[in-house]
């Protein structure tokens, strides 16, 4: 359904220190330099699959979801979506995918959402059978029932992010590309979302790629992911072996009757937390077993529980392995000769 | 994109359009207040006049020019490149690319929706124009009527089409407002904005004729008040659609160059 080798994505930017002596020395001599957004990143993906694409501010995800859409041209290497070349920006393309971002909006402003649907209900030309069973899906799921008639200017982020998916998805796009979809959503509202993403996707087959800076989201919504960090692609595969990659240990956690001194718990695995009664330890996989029974024999637990590393923990362990590993090959580079 | 998906689209595209229009009526009113310069000059024109005719114009005349001009401005007006600057800079722009129909289109049905609303201030100082000078102050004819549609609707095309070009040229440059500006300069003198280009000296009516400005403004205005005769009238109408010609390949050109070079800033 995707296809992406060798994309590079490289800028030109106009670079000026602050201060008005600055500012007049760049109207007769600019400096500029080339950010390499994207660096020779390939992968492939099937119809029908979630992928998460993850990495830190500036790493690249959004430039190659927006030359995935068509909206940005690469600068080199190759990108197919359903069989089309995005930056030609082919009606049948254009018809087929959607990009949502959390930060931009396509509803009117001072109208409410349902003109906004009918607009892309005529622009994507839109059977009106299809659109009213669409419309009637996507008002129930979403219950947005009470929304669509007020102007957009009126309802809160969450209402409108709603509205937003709605209308990205009345023409029923094959593929659809997430940016940061929930971003500033409280929680409930992001596990609404989440929920109808994976009943949409689940319905029609729709390959999605997601970024988002919430684990939850990823995690809840995509055994694939794909990592970039600084324009190269430094993961790609299912998120367990992520995880198992990058944090083999698990977390033991305990809930114990009575306060037991941190002395007690050193022995059983590395103490992660230790306070109100509660204790996490970090311990190797094939030390579960054994910590578990020393634990229930040894100390008052009430509860306990084995767990992954928090993908937090895991994403920003992840990004410090590769910056050290650049600074590391920056270090070793043979000095360039003035 | 395909006529027919643009053909199906449109009419939806013009009713939102206008009810955004309508939402935004507080707005259009405040512009079509700041639009009443050629009342402004009227007055002054007038005051001008008072002894003697200036050119061709005694004050009756410069009360239906400048009427008409305030008409033919709320028709022939349009402000996408102000809309393309500041999308282009917010990265709004991109909502647009990713539709299935190009954002020209929308912009020039947002712009058309509005004239509805525009109608209803330009059809009263039409009606106070026949009042203050009498019928002459309209064309007499079903061809004259006929010949000032053509006029304003070229005058419409050129203007957004220009409009379309300079905001282009935001995704060439950090910004193009500044070109806009020089560019209302430029309208404000040479299209028979402020003044009837016939007053100009000759040498100088002889080069704005050949500038985009006076088709415009001043070719609708001078068509509404019967200023030529036919012959002259349909020279200067082929004149016009030249520049519309002209100002669509410049205005296509910049674009679809513009769009490859877009950097969709911002989420």
């Amino acid at each position: 359904m995707i296809s992406v080798h060798g994309l590079r994505k490289h800028y030109k930017v106009h670079k000026r220190p602050p201060g008005l002596k600055a500012a007049l020395r760049s109207l007769v001599h600019r400096t500029y330099s080339t950010v390499k957004a994207v660096d020779g990143i390939s992968f492939d993906i099937r119809p029908g699959e979630r992928v998460g694409f993850l990495g830190p501010n500036g790493a690249g995800k959004t430039t190659t979801l927006k030359v995935l859409s068509g909206l940005l041209h690469p600068s080199e290497g190759e990108v197919r979506v359903d069989g089309h070349v995005p930056r030609l920006r082919e009606e049948a393309f254009l018809k087929k995918i959607m990009l949502v971002m959390g930060q931009k909006q396509q509803l009117l402003w001072d109208l409410p959402p349902s003109e906004t649907f009918e607009l892309n209900r005529a622009i994507y030309d839109v059977p009106p059978a299809q659109y009213k069973q669409t419309l009637d899906e996507l008002v129930s799921l979403l219950e947005i029932g009470d929304l669509i008639g007020k102007p957009t200017r009126q309802l809160s982020l969450g209402e409108r992010m709603k509205c937003e998916l709605a209308a990205a998805l009345i023409h029923r796009p094959r593929v659809l590309f997430l940016d940061e979809p929930t971003i500033g959503l409280d929680v409930s509202m992001q596990a609404t979302m989440r929920t109808f993403i994976k009943e949409y996707n689940e319905k029609y087959g729709a390959t999605l790629i997601l970024t988002s800076h919430y684990m939850d989201d990823v995690a809840a919504l995509c055994p694939r992911v794909i990592v970039i960090d600084k324009g190269l692609l430094s993961y790609d595969g299912s998120l367990d072996a992520l995880v198992q990659r990058v944090r083999p240990e698990k977390r033991v956690v305990l809930r114990l009757a009575e306060e037991v001194d941190g002395a007690r718990l050193a022995p059983l695995g590395k103490v992660v937390t230790h306070e109100a009664g509660t204790a996490v330890l970090q311990v190797r996989q094939d030390a579960v077993n054994a910590t578990i029974s020393r634990a229930l024999s040894g100390l008052p637990v009430t509860d306990l529980t084995v767990e992954n590393a928090p993908l937090e923990e895991v994403m920003s362990e992840l990004f410090a392995e590769n910056k050290a590993r650049r600074q590391q090959a920056d270090a070793d580079a043979p000095a360039v000769p003035a | 994109m395909s006529l027919r998906t643009v053909a199906r689209a449109l009419p939806t595209m013009l009713r939102v359009g206008f009810a955004e229009a309508v939402a935004y009526r507080a707005e259009m009113l405040v512009w079509v207040l700041s639009t009443t310069m050629p009342l402004v000059n009227m007055v002054l024109w007038m005051a001008v006049a008072k002894n003697a005719p200036v050119g061709n114009y005694g004050r009756e005349d410069f009360v239906g020019y400048f009427l008409a001009t305030f008409a033919v401005r709320q028709l022939t007006s349009a402000w996408a490149a102000w809309l393309i600057n500041w999308e282009v800079k917010q990265g709004t722009l991109s909502m647009r690319l990713l539709r299935p129909i190009s954002p020209l289109w929308a912009y020039a049905s947002e712009n058309v929706a509005g004239i509805p609303m525009r109608l209803v201030v330009a059809l009263p100082v039409v009606v106070l124009s026949v009042v203050l000078v009498g019928s002459k102050a309209v064309p007499q004819t079903a061809l004259g009527w006929g010949l000032f549609l053509v006029a304003v609707v070229g005058g419409w095309a050129i203007t957004f089409l220009a409009n379309i070009a300079l905001g282009a040229l935001s995704l060439f440059m950090d910004s193009s407002q500044k070109m806009m500006e020089v560019w209302m300069v430029l309208f404000f003198v040479c299209s028979g904005y402020m003044f009837p280009v016939e007053l100009l000296p000759d040498g100088l009516r002889a080069l704005i004729d050949w500038l985009p400005f006076r088709y415009q403004m001043g070719l609708p205005v001078e068509m509404m008040t019967g200023a030529h005769d036919l012959s002259t009238a349909l020279g200067l109408l082929a004149r016009q659609w030249a520049w519309v010609v002209g100002m669509f390949a410049i205005a296509m050109a910049l674009w679809r160059h513009g769009v490859k070079r877009f950097a969709a800033f911002g989420g």
